[in-house]
């Protein structure tokens, strides 16, 4: 540093610091691309709409979309499953969410398949499979059961079934995102 | 330690090196007349081992990088094609495959050994740091590399780990993004994860390098944990733990080869042979079993701690579980370093032991009912062990009377440690 006894800064100082400030903006500066790269590309962006002819799935069947890398799902629910996740009690939820904040149209419920916990995908899209004890869904992985409604009710997920962003463009078309 | 150099160049060439660059007068000092603690026991060749793995592994990587192709579309059938039509790719793969768990086998022997003789108390908390910075290293790598046969286990083991990093406030869904370089795992990710398995081996040797300058500025502990005093407690490096590790060496290659020609697939799992599918969960996610304990510690959080959900609380109690080695020098209070001497934490120690491999156990096992009790028992006491009974032992335990010197330890024959030392003797 500049060798004076004064205790006030110094021009020498002031100039110190302001080229030491340039010099990490300007390290900063290249740094960033090297860490930007990493976000995900055009390409993957461009990918981030998907449209879908829902009029082939009957009432009590579901089917299973990608987008952008993961599982829709879309289920034609029956009015006995409507029912049901319409009579909770929305204060009893960990994530409180009425039926009707979680779709568009009743008879459809559109959501993304991924259990809200560490990512695994839930069972109940396939005739057959465990639904869990409250007639939705049930993550395999680690224990996680959602309702009729995609609601979280027991297991250590926090969250309810992620929602994608959806239009019906005409009754039998939806658009994803 | 080793003090003043007593290399002696022996000709025109060496000598005209030696005063440029002393690369072999650094070799000669290091490992040659390098004094090592003349009462070592087996235990002590682990690092000869480790390096070893290290060095397979490196070998073995650098093979396969050359057969493999890192495309989502392509990454599986290239390691089926390295399996079948590639010279000896079927042996240089299960080696590098099987290799991580001998490296991981080893470097747990290693990390016990120091936790046993008190490795880690001073002067040794920046080698024992450097130490737990490379166990780190090995998990990332070792992550990583599952990923790359793009099988249902890589897919869905990396959905859950880089889901971990979705559990933290705020930056949670971006970092998770940036990490996968898109919106789930898909080829961006095993792209990178490539590129980096590709990078962090070498890293380890960096601070390999580290971690022995280290051990070298220190000397190495011993049995006895107390520090060496003269020559009388040492022998050179070379022949005697030169020959002692390669012996070592000699009976883990026979374990390793074991694994490699009779049983290539015991530690590894069947879905790994299915391609990833990303709208498929196998019914059972687990890692491999080098990182079973942390799993368990993961999966035990089941409940909300305060404002921290069971999912954050989950993914901190795993991280926790690795920092606390960091500052394990500072929580053990007892001055003297070797179990040996002290009667209260050689039952501990064992107890700690099994504590691990019974959360490795349960780490193996679905997330439910008595075993999700049993690992929230085994994870306090995981976190109890370093933060109350190593601080509180060092207080009230009664240590046994420490040897004059590791001379007379040896030539009393006290310490158990007779095969180590007998062998100079005899040979007087």
């Amino acid at each position: 540093m500049a060798t004076t006894d004064t205790d006030e800064p110094t021009r020498r100082d002031f100039l110190y610091v302001a080229t030491g400030a340039f010099a990490a903006i300007g390290v900063a500066g290249a740094v960033w691309p090297l860490i930007d790269q990493m976000n995900p590309d055009a390409s993957t962006l461009a990918l981030s709409s998907i449209e879908t002819d829902i009029s082939d799935v009957e009432v009590g069947q579901s089917v299973t979309v990608k987008w952008r890398g993961k599982p829709v799902f879309i289920r034609h629910r029956t009015a006995k499953e409507i029912a049901e996740a319409e009579a909770v009690d929305v204060s009893t939820l960990r994530d409180p969410q009425t039926d009707e904040e979680r779709v568009i149209k009743k008879e459809w419920l559109i959501q993304i398949g991924i259990c809200t916990h560490l990512g695994c995908v839930p069972k109940g899209q396939k005739v057959g499979d465990d639904k869990g004890d409250y007639n939705g869904w049930f993550c395999p992985c680690h224990g996680s059961h959602y309702d009729s409604a995609g609601r979280i009710r027991k297991g250590p997920a926090p969250l309810n079934l992620i929602l994608p962003e959806y239009t019906f463009l005409t009754d039998e078309k939806i658009k994803i995102g | 330690m080793s003090g003043e150099s007593i290399y002696q160049p022996s000709n025109g060439f060496t000598k005209w090196m030696d005063d440029r660059l002393p690369i072999m007068r650094l070799g000669y000092d290091s490992f040659i007349v390098y004094p090592t603690p003349r009462n070592l026991n087996y235990w002590w060749t682990f690092g000869a081992i480790l390096t070893f793995a290290l060095a397979v592994q490196i070998v073995t990587g650098i093979v396969l990088a050359m057969h493999y192709t890192p495309h989502a579309n392509m990454a599986f059938d290239s390691v089926e094609h390295i399996m079948r039509d590639v010279n000896y790719g079927w042996l240089i793969r299960y080696v590098h495959a099987n290799g991580a768990s001998m490296f991981f086998l080893a470097v747990y022997i290693h990390m016990f050994r120091s936790l046993y003789y008190g490795s880690y108390k001073a002067p040794r908390e920046v080698l024992w740091i450097l130490g737990v910075l490379i166990y780190l290293l090995m998990m990332a790598s070792a992550f990583m590399g599952y990923v790359l046969p793009w099988g249902q286990m890589s897919f869905w083991g990396a959905t859950v780990i880089t889901n971990l990093f979705g559990a933290i406030p705020l930056i949670g869904d971006p970092l998770r993004e940036w990490l996968w370089g898109g919106f789930a795992i898909d080829n961006p990710t095993l792209n990178r994860f490539f590129s980096l398995h590709y990078l962090v081996p070498f890293l380890i040797v960096g601070v390999v390098a580290l971690h022995i300058w280290a051990l070298h500025v220190t000397g190495q502990n011993n049995p006895t944990g107390i520090e060496v005093k003269d020559d009388q407690d040492t022998v050179r490096f070379t022949p005697y733990a030169t020959i002692k590790d390669v012996f070592g060496l000699s009976l883990f290659l026979l374990l390793f080869g074991y694994f490699v020609f009779f049983n290539p697939n015991a530690l590894g799992h069947a879905d790994n042979y299915i391609e990833a599918n990303p709208m498929v969960t196998p019914v059972h996610i687990v890692p491999e079993w080098y990182l079973l304990p942390f799993y368990a510690i993961l999966r035990a959080i089941t409940f909300d701690i305060g404002p921290i959900d069971s999912k954050l609380g989950g993914v901190i109690a795993m991280f926790a579980s690795i920092a606390i080695l960091f500052v394990l020098p500072w929580l053990d209070t007892s001055k003297v370093r070797s179990a040996r001497f002290r009667p209260l934490f050689r039952q501990f120690f064992w107890i700690f032991v099994a504590v691990c491999l019974g959360l490795g156990y349960l780490g193996g096992q679905p997330a439910e009912g008595g075993y999700v009790i049993a690992a929230q028992i085994l994870t306090a006491y995981y976190f109890a062990h370093f933060l109350i009974i190593l601080p509180v032992l060092g207080l009230v335990e009664k240590t046994k009377p420490l040897p004059e010197s590791i001379a007379q330890s040896v030539l009393s024959g006290g310490g158990g440690s007779s095969e180590a030392a007998a062998s100079p003797e005899t040979r007087g």
